[in-house]
């Protein structure tokens, strides 16, 4: 294979394994702290990448679409942890089996009110074009969505890392009682948690749009990866998520690009060989 | 509290009895329309009966089980139209491909529980579905398998073909009625018990000298091989087998009729099947966000009665039955 | 005949040791107590004969074979059976339905998966016969969840007892039951075949002199005297370790 052809590839990989960190980011956060896995993940993902769409046809920007999508998604999630998933607390598989209707709900929804064709997003104007890689076009959208995954992955770990907020989320992670023990008021952290994560999902559905377009079985094509990212790279850990991530999102893409009819059976395979050899996946800690 | 318990036996019995001669009878009086969406009844009754050995008996929370019902439908298609339709072939075939399908997947999902269990068996129907969709060789891409012959019966040139709606329906009603008591006597068995063991505290098993492991791969296996066994019989009727029967909506239509019915009792998931295959064709105004009214029901059901219609039943039951009991 | 052997265990958690060097022979059909102020490994000692823990080194020997590495079913089916400290029961079971999970593996009927369990009356008699002992007779259709924490306790020991072991492990089989409920099960260990091998983990000084024929101490995770009774009680380090903090010892010193 050309050298020029593998580095766009990788650069593709790139870009999604990025877009998927920002799902998986979330997902794992979530799965971590309430032992809940939120099958309607990837329903906030594409209801974001919607809203965003909307707002760019009304408003004509890219970036307050980038703005508002995790906001409405943000609050939405709010209403839904604060008034029924906290009812389920002691509950785990009730709240999976209710994300799960609620998944079948979005799906449903969503095709009834953005309708079942393929949606195109277009990128912003200001990054439309592309520049020259090693001879060959490569869309300056993507590149800059290298960037745009970079920062917000860092600020992410900065923030779980090196801030107090961060500090109880992790012992959350490892041990929630403690941190009740502790005088925190635990059902605050997990509406945080649930909050940051449903609008970063939306943020990555409005980022990738320009990429993936919208469509109906998109939700649950995202979210199939990204579990595959959490069960690979373990549960409850950013690094974890980001070193899934990358696995998965360049195994999609190269698979894509040169087996297109096993592409999932390959990442499939790449699962089922991490359970062999370490089942509560690479970086995680902890039994689900 | 013996002689209440024995009329109760009596009166199911009876009961029993008026269903089985009213099944036979239906199809006599229905429409053709009528019949097929009691036939269908019985073919997901059958799959929602097989997951709820794993949600309701083994505890072990499968959100994947359309795989296996694709499994057992592609598996027939395949072989119904590149060589022949006659069941006495066709049913072993798709028995053991889907005890292989379970195998292999159990083999690797078992490494995990709970989430973890979750998120792999999930996955794993998503990725029989990509395959059903891309390998458009073998399995017909997104058009999936069409003209399935009808199937027959028989050996040499003795054969007998169900050519019909009404003949087939007896054929799934049969497989039903066969799949229900089998599964029945399983769940009462030394070996379903230990399963309700496990759910209960597997720790304490293995503490008993039980090889939990081995038998949860068997009940993951004999729910993946009933599981086929719908989706086999869904593909006969159907004369058809689509990706969508691996997609995750089928996975959760299946698991709405387990919970809506009551996991944990063979009868609940069957009466689940019944309700959610029947009343779309009832409430003809609101098929077309059916499965968002689905979504809907199921989370009440999740949230305000998660044992169920059976749970319910037996709620009602109990407060009539004995208003003095604290 | 030596029939339990831990060899040179050493146990570590992360950084933290929980067990070093642990040595200790228990012949077949001996009464063996492990005492101990607490966190002094007791309970890790337990756990790495019964199988929960794997030990960091060292070995553990079941009639001569090396059990280290076996999980915690296999060294039931060897022989070698445990109770748990907290209550570990089929909570949402009746209580005949509990003992019935015992009896049906032992008898290896577990695998059956035609006919009801309820008809095979081998299981049916010996569950009978298990309840009756422990005095759980009439509460046989109660969901053990519903029973009083004493009778918990006695079923925790009924479900060990009905794999009929060789050996019994038992994790402080008194923990949390009344003066009245203590003295009941101490009898009905007492009770047991002379020819059960038993270790016992108990913090019932009263219990721990009566039923063992030789007392293991530990403390930070160290063996520090082994011997009958007798010799354990004027031990003068068990002495200095238990004075003025455990006045059952105290009075038994």
């Amino acid at each position: 294979m050309p050298l020029d052809i593998l580095v766009i590839q990788l650069l593709n990989g790139l870009v999604f394994s990025l877009l998927l960190f920002l799902m998986a980011a979330g997902l794992s956060l979530i799965l971590g702290l309430m032992d809940v896995v939120n099958l309607a993940h990837g329903g906030f993902y594409l209801f974001g990448g919607y809203i965003g769409l909307t707002m760019i046809r009304w408003f004509g920007s890219f970036w307050l679409a980038l703005l508002i999508a995790p906001l409405v998604a943000g609050a939405l999630g709010l209403l839904l942890q604060v008034w029924f998933l906290r009812r389920l607390q002691s509950r785990h598989l009730d709240q999976v089996l209710f994300t799960f209707g609620l998944a079948l709900i979005a799906a449903d929804m969503l095709r009834w009110y953005w309708g079942a064709y393929v949606e195109s997003v277009p990128p912003p104007p200001e990054l439309d074009g592309s520049v020259l890689i090693m001879g060959r076009q490569f869309p300056v959208y993507r590149l800059s969505l290298i960037f745009f995954g970079a920062i917000v992955g860092v600020a992410l770990m900065v923030l779980l890392d090196y801030t107090r907020i961060g500090a109880i989320v992790r012992a959350g992670v490892s041990d929630s009682e403690l941190v009740s023990g502790l005088g925190i008021n635990i059902d605050w952290v997990f509406v945080g948690v649930f909050v940051l994560g449903t609008a970063l999902a939306a943020l990555a559905g409005v980022a990738a749009g320009p990429i993936t377009n919208l469509y109906p079985g998109l939700d649950f094509e995202i979210l199939i990866l990204a579990l595959v990212v959490v069960v690979i790279g373990g549960l409850g850990t950013l690094r974890g998520a980001l070193l899934g991530s990358i696995l998965v999102g360049m195994t999609e893409t190269l698979g894509k690009a040169f087996i297109p009819e096993f592409s999932l059976f390959v990442i499939f395979a790449l699962m089922a060989l991490v359970l062999l050899v370490r089942p509560r996946g690479l970086l995680g800690q902890k039994e689900a | 509290m013996t002689s209440l318990l024995a009329n109760f036996r009596r009166w199911q019995f009876w009961l029993t009895l008026i269903g089985l001669i009213a099944l036979v009878i239906y199809p006599n009086v229905a429409s053709s329309y009528l019949i097929s969406l009691l036939t269908e009844v019985f073919v997901f009754a059958i799959f929602a009966m097989s997951l709820d050995l794993l949600l309701g008996y083994s505890g072990l929370s499968s959100f994947g089980h359309a795989a296996f019902f694709g499994l057992g439908g592609y598996i027939l298609g395949f072989v119904a139209r590149n060589w022949t339709a006659n069941m006495f072939i066709t049913l072993p075939i798709v028995l053991i491909g889907s005890a292989l399908g379970a195998l292999i997947i159990g083999f690797f999902a078992l490494r995990t529980s709970g989430l973890s269990f979750l998120m792999f068996t999930l996955a794993a129907s998503q990725m029989f579905f990509g395959i059903a969709i891309k390998w458009t060789a073998v399995t017909g891409g997104s058009d999936g398998l069409s003209g399935i012959p009808r199937p027959t019966i028989g050996v040499g040139d003795t054969v007998y073909r169900f050519g019909t709606g009404f003949q087939f329906y007896f054929v799934a009603l049969i497989f039903f009625l066969i799949a229900f008591w089998l599964m029945r006597q399983l769940v009462h068995s030394p070996f379903g018990r230990a399963l309700i063991g496990i759910k209960s505290n597997e720790a304490r098993m293995k503490a008993l000298g039980y090889n939990t492991w081995r038998y949860k791969m068997m009940a993951f296996t004999l729910a993946g091989v009933f599981a086929g066994l719908s989706g086999y019989l869904f593909a006969y009727f159907n004369r058809h087998v689509s990706p969508e029967t691996f997609y995750w909506t089928t996975s959760g239509q299946v698991m709405i009729m387990v919970i809506i019915g009551g996991a944990g009792s063979l009868t609940g998931p069957a009466l689940g099947a019944v309700l959610v295959r029947l009343l779309p064709s009832y409430v003809s105004s609101y098929t077309e966000r059916w499965h968002a009214i689905m979504g809907l029901v199921f989370i009440l059901f999740v949230l305000f009665a998660p044992q169920g219609i059976i749970g319910l039943l037996k709620k009602v039951g109990r407060v009539s039955n004995s208003p003095n009991e604290p | 005949m030596t029939q339990l052997k831990a060899d040179h265990l050493h146990k570590d958690f992360g950084g933290l040791t929980a067990l070093v060097d642990v040595t200790l022979e228990v012949k077949s059909g001996e009464r063996r107590a492990i005492i101990g102020p607490n966190g002094a490994g007791k309970t890790t000692f337990f756990k790495l004969l019964a199988g929960e823990h794997i030990p960091t080194s060292g070995r553990v020997y079941f009639d001569g074979q090396d059990i280290t590495h076996l999980p915690v079913h296999a060294r039931a089916n060897l022989g070698l059976s445990h109770t748990f400290q907290r209550n570990n029961l089929f909570f949402d079971l009746t209580v005949f339905e509990n003992v019935r999970l015992a009896v049906q593996h032992h008898r290896r009927l577990a695998w059956q998966m035609f006919k009801s369990a309820g008809s095979y009356q081998a299981i049916n008699e010996e569950t009978e016969k298990i309840l009756s002992q422990l005095g759980l007779s009439d509460h046989r259709q109660q969901l053990a969840r519903h029973l009083a924490y004493g009778q918990q306790r006695s079923l925790e020991v009924a479900l060990a007892l009905a794999t009929e072991p060789r050996a019994l492990l038992l994790d402080e089989p008194t923990a949390g039951m009344s003066p009245a409920e203590t003295a009941e099960m101490a009898k009905f260990i007492e009770s047991l075949p002379r020819s059960l091998t038993m270790l016992i983990v108990e913090h019932d000084m009263d219990v721990v002199f009566s039923l063992a024929d030789r007392i293991t101490a530990l403390h930070y995770g160290q063996v520090i005297a082994e011997g009958s009774p007798e010799e354990v009680r004027s031990n003068p380090m068990v002495q200095e370790i238990y004075l003025g903090t455990q006045s059952a010892v105290k009075r038994h010193l």
